[in-house]
C-alpha cells in the first residue's frame, strides 16, 4: 500500500474512532442538562459545526489568497473543496440551531449574534461557490471566487461586531458554564468533527483532481482526432 | 492623482449629459419608500421605530442599481479595455471608478433623504445624518466598485452582484440603521460613535482589499 | 532601463496563452523588427485576438517570454503601455462624450504633451475636424473606427497593434481606412495586424503569417506572393478544402 493511500486509510480509520467516541460520549456519557433537558445534547453538534465550519472558511481565506499569488491550480482546488464543506457544514447549523431554539425558546429561530451570523456566512459562501458557475470558464471562476473568499473572510468579524453590538438588548445565553463532563464530551465531537472535516476535504480534492485529469486527458485525445 | 480625477471627471460628465443613473436610481429609492409607507401602514410611533430600516433598505437597492451601471456603462464599445490599455497601475482605475459611484451616490442620497424625512414627518435638521451617510456610502462603493467590476462580464449579472454585495454590507447597513435612529431620536453623539467606528474601520479595510484585489478581477 | 540588446519592437519566444485547460495560443514565435508591418490571418478561433490581447497587455501570458520596445512585459507592462496604440474592431470610445473629450480624456491618461494642439492634430489626419464637437454617438461606423485611430496614435506610439480593424466597415470605409494605415506605416511605426482581409496583407504588410489553432503555421514574405497564391497557402495552412 503506498504512502498516500496509507495516509487516507489513517484519517478514515482514526474519523470512524473518533466519530464513535464522540456519539457515545453524547448519547450516554454527558448528563441531561437540567433546564433544556435532552434536546440540549444538539449542543455537541451544532457548536462544533459551527467552529468547524469557521476553519473551513478560514481555509478558504489561506487558499484564495495563494491561489491569486501563486497562480497554482491546487490552491484553488483546496478553497473550493473547502467552500463546499464549509456551506454544507454552515447550513446544518442553520438547522440545528431551530431544532435546538423550538422547544427551549418556542421560536424556531432568534436573531441572536452567532446564528445571525452564521446565517449571512452561509449567503456569503453561496456566493463564493456560485460566481464559480456563472463566471463562464474555470479559470475565471476560480479568480473571481478566490477575490470573493478573501473578502468574505475578512468581513466576518465585522459582521459579528456590528450583529453583536445590536442585539445588546436580548442575548439569550447559549453557552452557559459547562461541567466537567459536558467540557470533555464537547471537546471530542470537535476533535471528531474536525478530522472528519479533513476526510471530506481529502475525498473531495481528489475527486476534483481526478475530474481535472479527465478532461485534460479528453481534451488531448479531442486533439489527437483533428491532427 | 491627476489620472484618478480624469477618469472621475468623465464619469460624471457621462452622467450629466445622459442623467441614466441619477434619475432612474432616484425614482426607484422614493418608490421604495412609498411603497413601505403602504406595506407598514400603522401609526406614527410605530413608523418611527422602522423608519431609520426602511431609509436604508431604500438606499441600499437603489446603491446596488447605480453601482451596477458604473461598469455596465465600460463594456460598451469595450471601453474597459480601453481603460486597461492606458499606462496606469490598475488600482488607479478603482479608484477613479470608486470615486465618481462615491459622489453620484452622495448626489442623489441628497434628494432623497430630505424627501424621506418629509414623508415620514422626522426632523429635518439632522446633521448627523450627513455623516452617517457619508461613512454607508464610502461602505457600499468600496466593495460595490470591485464586485461590480467582477459581475460586469459574467451570467446573471444583474442578480449576482445584489448576491454577492448584500451580505458583505450587512455591518455597514446594520451600523446606518442603528446610527440613524440614534441621530433621529436626537440623542448624544456619544452614543453612536460605536457605530461610526464600525463604518470607519469597514470602510478602511475594504477600501485597501478591494484596491488591491482589482487588479485580479479586471486582468485575465 | 531598455533592454534593447535585440533590436527587435515585437518579439514572442514559446508564447502560450491558456483559458482554464483550453489553449488559445501554443507556443508562438514571432519577431517583428522597428518599421515592419507584419500581418496575420487565421480564421476565426485560431488566437488572433488572444495574441494582440496578450501584446497589448490585457491578458497574461501561461508560458513563455514576450517583449515589446524592449520592455518584458511580465515585469513593465506599464511602460509597454505608453509605447503601443491599439486597434480593434472595438473602439473604446465613450458614446455620451464628443470626439475631443474622448480625446481629451485618453491624452490625460496618457500623459500627452501639448494635448489641445495635438488632439487637433490627430483629427486633422483622420479627417474627422468638422465633428470633433459631436457626440460619438452620432458618428458612423467607419468614422467611429477613424476616431478610434486617432484615440491610438495620439500618445504617438512606436508600435501599432491592429485586430481586424476592418470589420463592420463598408467599402468606402474600408478604402479610407486603407490610406490612413498607409500614411501611419509608412511614417517608420511597427505595425502587427490581425485581418481577414487577404488584399490588405499584400498592399499593406511586408510579411504575411497565418495563424492556426493557437500556432504560427505559415510565414512569408509579401512580396514574393500574388493574390492567388496567397489564398491557396491560406487554405492549405488552416485545414480548410481548397
Amino acid at each position: 500500500m503506498n504512502r498516500s493511500a496509507l495516509r487516507d486509510n489513517i484519517l478514515w480509520g482514526l474519523s470512524f474512532a473518533l466519530m464513535m467516541a464522540a456519539l457515545c460520549l453524547i448519547f450516554l456519557y454527558a448528563p441531561t442538562e437540567r433546564e433544556m433537558g435532552e434536546i440540549q445534547r444538539i449542543f455537541y453538534f451544532h457548536v462544533p459545526l459551527a467552529w468547524i465550519a469557521f476553519l473551513a472558511f478560514f481555509v478558504v481565506f489561506a487558499g484564495s489568497i495563494l491561489h491569486l499569488w501563486k497562480r497554482e491550480r491546487k490552491w484553488d482546488v483546496l478553497a473550493h473543496a473547502s467552500g463546499e464543506i464549509g456551506v454544507i457544514f454552515t447550513t446544518l447549523v442553520l438547522i440545528t440551531g431551530p431544532i435546538w431554539a423550538r422547544p427551549v425558546w418556542g421560536t424556531w429561530w432568534i436573531w441572536e449574534p452567532r446564528l445571525t451570523a452564521s446565517l449571512v456566512l452561509w449567503f456569503t459562501y453561496i456566493a463564493y461557490l456560485l460566481i464559480r458557475s456563472y463566471a463562464g470558464e474555470e479559470s475565471k471562476g476560480a479568480r473571481f471566487a478566490a477575490v470573493v473568499g478573501i473578502v468574505g473572510f475578512i468581513n466576518v468579524p465585522i459582521v459579528y461586531l456590528s450583529i453583536h453590538l445590536g442585539r445588546t438588548l436580548h442575548p439569550p445565553e447559549l453557552v452557559s458554564d459547562l461541567a466537567g463532563s459536558m467540557l470533555l464530551t464537547l471537546l471530542v465531537s470537535v476533535a471528531a468533527f474536525t478530522v472528519f472535516y479533513m476526510l471530506l476535504l481529502r475525498w473531495s480534492i481528489s475527486i476534483k483532481n481526478l475530474s481535472d485529469r479527465a478532461r485534460e486527458l479528453k481534451r488531448l485525445l479531442e486533439e489527437e482526432e483533428v491532427i | 492623482m491627476s489620472k484618478v480625477f480624469a477618469i472621475v471627471w468623465k464619469d460624471i460628465l457621462s452622467e450629466l449629459r445622459t442623467r441614466e443613473i441619477v434619475v432612474s436610481v432616484l425614482v426607484f429609492a422614493i418608490l421604495i419608500i412609498v411603497i413601505f409607507n403602504f406595506a407598514f401602514d400603522s401609526g406614527k410611533d410605530a413608523i418611527g421605530l422602522v423608519a431609520p430600516g426602511i431609509l436604508w433598505v431604500a438606499l441600499t437597492f437603489a446603491g446596488v442599481l447605480s453601482l451596477n451601471r458604473t461598469f455596465a456603462m465600460e463594456r460598451e464599445k469595450g471601453c474597459l479595455e480601453g481603460l486597461m490599455l492606458c499606462p496606469v497601475s490598475r488600482d488607479v482605475l478603482y479608484w477613479g471608478k470608486m470615486i465618481a459611484s462615491f459622489i453620484l451616490m452622495l448626489a442623489i442620497e441628497i434628494i432623497v433623504t430630505p424627501i424621506f424625512l418629509v414623508l415620514y414627518d422626522l426632523p429635518l435638521f439632522v446633521p448627523e445624518l450627513i455623516l452617517i451617510t457619508t461613512l454607508t456610502t464610502l461602505g457600499f462603493v468600496s466593495v460595490g466598485t470591485l464586485f461590480s467590476a467582477l459581475t460586469v462580464n459574467i451570467r446573471a449579472r444583474d442578480i449576482m452582484l445584489p448576491i454577492l454585495f448584500f451580505p458583505i454590507v450587512v455591518p455597514v447597513i446594520i451600523a446606518a440603521v442603528e446610527a440613524t435612529q440614534i441621530a433621529l431620536d436626537g440623542k448624544p453623539f456619544s452614543d453612536m460613535a460605536s457605530w461610526l467606528q464600525i463604518m470607519g474601520a469597514f470602510d478602511a479595510i475594504f477600501l485597501v482589499i478591494s484596491a488591491f484585489t482589482f487588479e485580479f478581477v479586471i486582468e485575465e | 532601463m531598455i533592454e534593447n540588446n535585440s533590436g527587435f519592437m515585437i518579439e514572442a519566444y514559446g508564447l502560450a496563452k491558456l483559458f482554464g485547460s483550453h489553449a488559445a495560443l501554443r507556443s508562438v514565435d514571432l519577431k517583428v523588427g522597428k518599421g515592419e508591418c507584419v500581418a496575420i490571418l487565421g480564421p476565426n478561433g485560431a488566437g488572433k485576438t488572444t495574441l494582440i490581447k496578450v501584446l497589448a497587455t490585457l491578458a497574461k501570458t501561461s508560458g513563455g517570454k514576450v517583449r515589446l520596445a524592449g520592455f518584458d512585459i511580465a515585469k513593465n507592462a506599464v511602460q509597454i503601455r505608453r509605447q503601443i496604440g491599439v486597434v480593434s474592431h472595438q473602439t473604446f470610445l465613450y458614446d455620451n462624450l464628443t470626439a475631443y473629450e474622448n480625446l481629451k480624456f485618453y491624452g490625460k491618461m496618457y500623459d500627452v504633451p501639448d494635448l489641445e494642439e495635438r488632439i487637433f492634430e490627430v483629427i486633422e489626419q483622420v479627417r474627422l475636424t468638422t465633428r470633433i464637437h459631436d457626440l460619438v454617438r452620432v458618428f458612423s461606423r467607419g468614422m467611429q473606427q477613424r476616431l478610434s485611430i486617432a484615440r491610438a496614435i495620439l500618445h504617438d506610439p512606436p508600435i501599432l497593434l491592429l485586430d481586424e480593424p476592418e470589420t463592420g466597415l463598408d467599402q468606402r470605409s474600408t478604402a479610407m481606412l486603407s490610406e490612413l494605415l498607409k500614411k501611419l506605416i509608412a511614417g517608420n511605426r511597427t505595425v502587427l495586424m490581425t485581418t481577414h482581409n487577404l488584399e490588405w496583407c499584400l498592399e499593406l504588410g511586408n510579411r504575411v503569417m497565418v495563424l492556426d489553432r493557437g500556432r504560427i503555421t505559415y510565414e512569408e514574405t509579401g512580396h514574393n506572393l500574388g493574390l492567388v497564391e496567397l489564398r491557396e497557402n491560406y487554405n492549405r495552412h488552416t485545414g480548410v478544402a481548397s
